[in-house]
């Protein structure tokens, strides 16, 4: 038999490619109606506080304004935000914090008031005209200041303003500790606030259709989105539709519910009129997400060959003012922290804490870049005050093959770590470097740094993993492909497709994967998060694919008399098996099918898959930097990203993965970093001028290579990438810049004030 | 509030004259958007930081968003939409995107594409870094500007009847 | 759509200052890169707007007979940058225009712009300082020059009467003969960023090269507007080109300097900052000159 034409692998162009090069692809802003009508948010300014009155009066006499609605107008249903799977279990469920507008201000940038107008003019004109008047509260901004016993309180029921803590015990930590000959080391690390800046900001519109409200959004999470839009307007959630058209990025930030429920509520109050709130850039900074910034404390008892004997580590994680994806990041982050460089004997402790600031919620890593900025510096510490060189530590310690998690029953089945350590010193040249860059003197030096991570691959098992997908063959043999895993700029669509070909043995180009979301229409399935397109939604088209493939084996016996058995759908034609003689194409079964007087079917699949696996994805960074001291400037001027994200499924995109990651992780290094007023807690710098994301002039060559271990587990011998390549830039930095000058920096971004700082405090200046 | 001011805007746009009554309050984003559906100019911050509504006006390339739609008047504009041929050939440079994996969610790619036409019919031949700094107007989340960088730079020298140099053969 | 109460476009010179008569409230717009920002923020909002964009005179560099380089207020920073004469005489100036946010920005800004707003931080004005540059504004009652360090009056306010208008930047030859200069801005990120700092050095040398004849260094966001450091120039005139004497010279630059604290850079970091470009930018100076520094 010849060997089968394979998809699976290929570097086929993107389904969407045409669409985005043209500007056909079209975006929410760009199919929304232009009769609509246009909301706009009155946001908070002040940090913490009551709102006593609100004077609208003079905004409603604003010539094309329709409607001011206030918090003291809105209904009492208190919704969750976060892209969770929902959960029947009450004790599993995100925690309902937030009201569709509050009078109860817990942020600079909260939600106090809207305003539906003719235009955008008038609604904002209105937004400026509302009078506001607040009872301050004193505010907290610091998140381990929030937890002393006199801070404001936040959220009456969480005092001290923990929303949660969680520990790891394993073995005995104080005992263990008291092994002679040990050397201690520790440290503090600090990460900061950032926004994901996809360049289309949130964007939502919403109407009335037969009683129910239709809802087309920029989000990653339909299917989640129904739910909680139903939940905030206390409505059934079959009452809800929601759509998701080609979106601008969403990088975790559109993986929560934004703005959808008010946009909704705001159509209900102007009689289900096509309402349409679109988020300026500064709201996306300030009252949208963030990520969380984490500060961990580490300490490590480790032998003088680097064995540990006894690790400790404590983070405190800032969620801002509301619960959104909340205590999941730092719990992910901590649950990083014991498998990374197994120690017999562990104590972690994980406090997330409210705090009067923007909230923090998913994005890009979630949990595990502030983990590993952390873990990964320390590592390098650790290397320092032992004498090891950092590779060689790193080779030594981390994560064996073989190496089984008790909870997600992840194994490490492959020799990952070293595979990737090993290919990544061979392109940065590593080892002539670090010993060109030992021992420099004068303003302008070199270093070369590096750091690991690992990363799950969805959610299984704190949550449901689960995808649906649906099939329909048409006259010509073509088929739909639908999932409600979204294509959010990532490839998923790509992927979808090649598995689909590969699977069900028609061409690439006979596979059309529905983009477009439509929870009328599109199976159940939870959305893109967690780095799980390929890996969950794989399963189901993989399941689904093979459902379709039998039935239409299933025809192909009735039409051509042979037996299921000794047939297959290879390329688009029905194939016997053994002479390989094609004895009809697939369009020709489709149409007879289709259009059959006697034996008449319409040939569809549709299956869920619950994924009840995870797997491990692992990787490193190497980084070299230039460091100008005088300047305290730090210049990245190589940089080699390594993934085992298992079998790739088109490589170049997998790469084009990776270069957007180590994108963000060269900004969460060097530049990137929301800021709040101390005296008022207002937001600083919520532009895309003074938060500087990383321009093209602001990166080297961004360099990456795979190691491809086909990963058991999966469908497709696939598994996290989405995610994983911006985890471990941030600490190869920090570490390339210990390296060039002794000076170990435990804050990121590793800003020149940063650098002024601590050159100072370490006599280089 | 006083009456509306309106202006006849005359321009051609994509190579076709075109005119239309514009408030005056218009910025050209509004315009190329509103009155002639021109949705590859995106909204991505309004006040000229991202490059997501980057147009070619009169062979220069502007943020459409800080740019009064009434100053288009007697200008030629280009926008993404006038890349194509007649019969729906792209151009080289949209085909480079697509070949490089220069495209992810796709935002910012009209933009970038425009100030890539400027660049590339100029007909000089620039270093690598020097398009970095050509481009540098554009913000984009999802490549890393890796990609793009590779598209610019090849249709550069295929442009030029250039060989590639080794680092883009490698590619 | 902007919040615009009215738009008022001039049609020339003497159309833009009598629609400054008839609407005294009104705010000038010639690139917009400014004021329309400011306008989506609130500030601005709802402000009559006199449009001066169509004036197509106020564009373009020339050189005039006494070699006065006269700049068309109204010329964007990338048609100062490709100018030949900007590029013969003054390149520096074409240097520092050309590190304004992105290239976008460097074809709707105008120079007239980034110096009417008063800001310090412009990459055109600490230039535009350390060449003695001659503001032109043009008003009912005529044409006025100024030296532009009478121009700045203070943060984000210049001499700029009722009813004026900027129209022109002069360099005169005295200025700019024999002198060679650079700019070095000093900015978190490589592109699409304001100064947090700006030094902008030139230099003349003796004729032997061994010397500086004379020296001038200008600062933006060194103190609220843009400034040149008085003390650490006459310090500099006349020593002998070497290495002590580019440290000396930097280091005094803390007499003049008064940055402030902000949260976007601290005093100490600007001052540190302001020490550091001010002997790499005479450095360049002096070798873009033909100087060679000793150890």
């Amino acid at each position: 038999m010849k060997d089968k034409e394979h998809v699976i692998g290929k570097s086929v162009k993107r389904v969407d490619a045409f669409e985005k090069v043209t500007g056909r692809a079209k975006y929410t802003d760009d199919i929304c109606d232009k009769s609509s009508y246009t909301a706009k948010i009155l946001h908070s300014t002040v940090a913490h506080g009551i709102v006593k009155s609100i004077d609208t009066k003079e905004a409603e006499r604003i010539p094309g304004v329709v409607k001011v609605v206030t918090c003291f107008d809105v209904p009492k249903h208190y919704f969750p935000t976060a892209g969770h799977p929902w959960s029947t279990d009450p004790e599993h469920q995100d925690v309902k914090d937030r009201l569709l507008l509050t009078d109860h201000i817990r942020f600079y940038g909260d939600d106090v008031a809207a305003v539906v107008a003719e235009n955008e003019v008038a609604a904002a004109q209105a937004v400026r005209a509302i009078k506001v008047e607040y009872e301050e509260l004193s505010f907290v901004l610091d998140v381990q200041k929030a937890m002393e016993e006199d801070a404001p309180l936040i959220h009456e029921e969480y005092p001290r303003n923990i929303l949660k803590h969680t520990s790891i015990n394993s073995g005995n930590y104080e005992e263990a500790r008291k092994e002679e000959g040990l050397i201690k080391v520790e440290g503090w690390y600090d990460t900061p606030t950032v926004q994901h800046c996809h360049i289309e900001n949130f964007i939502c519109y919403s109407y009335m259709e037969q009683g129910r409200i239709v809802v087309v959004s920029s989000t990653q999470i339909p299917h989640i989105c129904r739910r909680i839009v139903g939940q905030a307007l206390g409505i059934p959630w079959g009452e809800v539709r929601v759509i998701k058209p080609y979106i601008g990025g969403g990088f975790g930030n559109k993986q929560d519910i934004l703005y959808e429920p008010l946009c909704a509520y705001l159509s209900t109050v102007v009689g289900g009129r096509l309402v349409k709130l679109d988020i300026s850039r500064e709201e996306t900074f300030v009252s949208n997400r963030v990520r969380h910034a984490i500060r961990t404390h580490i300490i490590s008892y480790v032998r003088p060959d680097g064995s540990f004997a006894a690790r400790k580590m404590e983070c405190f994680s800032d969620q801002g003012a509301y619960a959104s994806h909340g205590h999941s990041i730092a719990a992910k982050g901590m649950g990083a922290f014991p498998q990374l460089y197994p120690c017999p004997n562990i104590e972690a402790d994980a406090y997330t804490v409210f705090t009067n600031k923007s909230v923090a919620g998913a994005m890009r890593g979630y949990g595990i870049p502030q983990a590993m900025f952390a873990v990964e510096s320390h590592t390098d510490d650790i290397a320092l005050a032992l004498g090891i060189p950092p590779y060689e530590f790193r080779w030594k310690y981390l994560m064996p093959k073989g190496y089984t998690d008790g909870f997600s029953k992840n194994v490490n089945y492959f020799d990952s770590f070293h595979q990737c350590l090993e290919k990544g010193k061979e392109h940065i040249d590593y080892d002539r470097k670090v010993q060109e860059y030992a021992n420099q003197t004068g303003e302008i030096r070199k270093g070369i740094g590096v750091a690991a991570f690992w990363y799950n691959t969805g959610v299984w098992p704190i949550s449901l993993e689960t995808s649906s997908c649906r099939m329909v063959l048409n006259q010509d043999g073509s088929v739909q492909v639908q999932v409600a895993e979204t294509e959010i700029g990532q490839g998923a669509d790509t992927a979808y497709a090649q598995m689909t070909a590969e699977t069900l043995g028609i061409p690439f180009q006979k596979v059309h994967v529905v983009s477009t979301q439509d929870t009328d229409i599109t199976p159940f399935g939870t959305g893109a998060y967690a780095s799980r397109q390929t890996y969950m939604a794989g399963f189901a088209i993989h399941q689904t694919a093979n459902l379709l493939k039998s039935h239409i084996l299933d025809t192909a016996q009735e039409l051509t008399r042979h037996t299921k058995q000794s047939l297959d759908l290879i390329d688009g034609n029905i194939v016997r098996l053994g002479d390989e003689e094609i004895l009809m194409s697939l369009a020709d079964l489709a149409e007879e099918k289709l259009y059959s007087l006697t034996n008449n079917g319409h040939l569809t699949a549709e299956s869920t898959y619950q994924a009840k696996t995870n797997a491990y994805s692992f990787g490193c960074t190497f980084a070299e930097i230039e460091v100008d001291i005088p300047e305290c400037r730090i210049t990245l001027t190589n940089i080699v990203n390594l993934h085992d994200c298992g079998k790739l499924i088109n490589p170049q995109l997998a790469m084009a993965q990776v270069h957007g990651g180590m994108s963000m992780g060269i900004g969460y290094g060097l530049l990137e970093k929301l800021l709040f007023d101390e005296k008022t807690g207002k937001p600083l710098n919520d532009n895309l001028l003074d938060y500087k994301l990383s321009t093209f002039m602001d990166h080297p060559e961004l360099k990456g290579d795979f190691v491809e271990n086909y990963e058991p587990t999966s469908a497709y011998g696939t598994k996290a990438l989405g995610e994983p390549p911006v985890c471990s830039v941030a600490p190869a930095i920090r570490n390339a810049l210990l390296q060039a000058t002794g000076v170990a920096v435990d804050e990121i971004p590793l800003t020149p004030h940063v650098l002024f700082r601590r050159f100072k405090e370490e006599g280089l200046l | 509030m006083s009456e509306k001011q309106y202006k006849l805007v005359k321009c051609i746009i994509n190579g076709k004259a075109q005119e239309a009554i514009v408030d005056v309050r218009a910025s050209l984003t509004d315009m190329l958007r509103n009155d002639y559906r021109m949705t590859s100019v995106k909204k991505g911050c309004e006040v000229g930081e991202c490059g997501a509504c980057n147009v070619i006006i009169d062979g220069e390339c502007y943020n459409s968003c800080i740019y009064l739609a009434v100053w288009a008047d007697g200008k030629e504009i280009k926008t993404l939409e006038g890349l194509m041929g007649p019969n729906g050939e792209l151009s080289d440079i949209q085909q480079a995107f697509i070949d490089e994996a220069a495209v992810q969610c796709g935002f910012c790619t009209p933009g970038v594409i425009m100030s890539a036409v400027e660049i590339l019919d100029s007909g000089k031949i620039y270093k690598r870094e020097e398009l970095r700094k050509l481009l540098a107007g554009h913000l984009c989340r999802c490549t890393g500007y890796q990609n793009i960088l590779n598209a610019v730079e090849k249709t550069m020298y295929q442009r030029l009847g250039k060989e590639l140099p080794d680092y883009l053969e490698s590619r | 759509m902007y919040d615009i109460k009215a738009l008022y476009e001039a049609e020339s010179i003497s159309h833009g200052i009598s629609l400054l008569k008839e609407h005294p409230q009104a705010q000038i717009i010639a690139g917009g890169s400014d004021v329309l920002v400011q306008m989506r923020e609130g500030k601005r909002a709802g402000a009559e707007l006199i449009s001066i964009y169509g004036l197509d005179e106020l564009r373009g560099v020339k050189l005039e007979e006494d070699g006065t380089i006269r700049i068309g207020s109204l010329t964007s920073f990338s048609h100062i940058t490709k100018d030949p004469v900007i590029q013969k005489y003054i390149n520096v100036l074409g240097e520092a225009v050309d590190m304004v946010g992105g290239p976008q920005i460097r074809n709707i800004g105008t120079i007239g712009g980034n110096t009417c707003n008063g800001v310090t931080s412009a990459d055109s004005a600490s230039t535009l300082f350390a060449w003695d540059a001659v503001i032109e504004v043009t008003g009912p009652e005529g044409v006025r020059r100024l030296p532009i360090h009478e121009f700045y009056i203070k943060a984000g306010k210049v001499d700029l009467r009722s009813a004026e208008l900027q129209t022109g930047i002069l360099i005169p030859k005295e200025s700019y003969e024999g002198y060679f200069g650079h700019y070095i801005k000093y900015a978190m990120r490589g592109a699409m960023d304001i100064a947090t700092l700006g030094c902008s050095v030139n230099v003349k040398l003796s004729e032997d090269k061994r010397y500086l004849k004379d020296v001038r260094i200008a600062y933006g966001v060194a103190g609220p507007i843009p400034m040149r450091a008085v003390h650490a120039e006459a310090a500099a005139k006349g020593l002998e080109i070497n290495s002590d004497t580019i440290e000396k010279v930097g280091d005094i630059v803390l007499e003049d300097v008064t940055p402030r604290d902000s949260w976007r850079a601290s005093k100490a970091f600007r001052e540190h900052i302001a020490r550091v470009l001010c002997k790499r930018a005479l450095k360049q100076s002096i070798l873009l000159a033909g100087g060679v520094i000793h150890e």
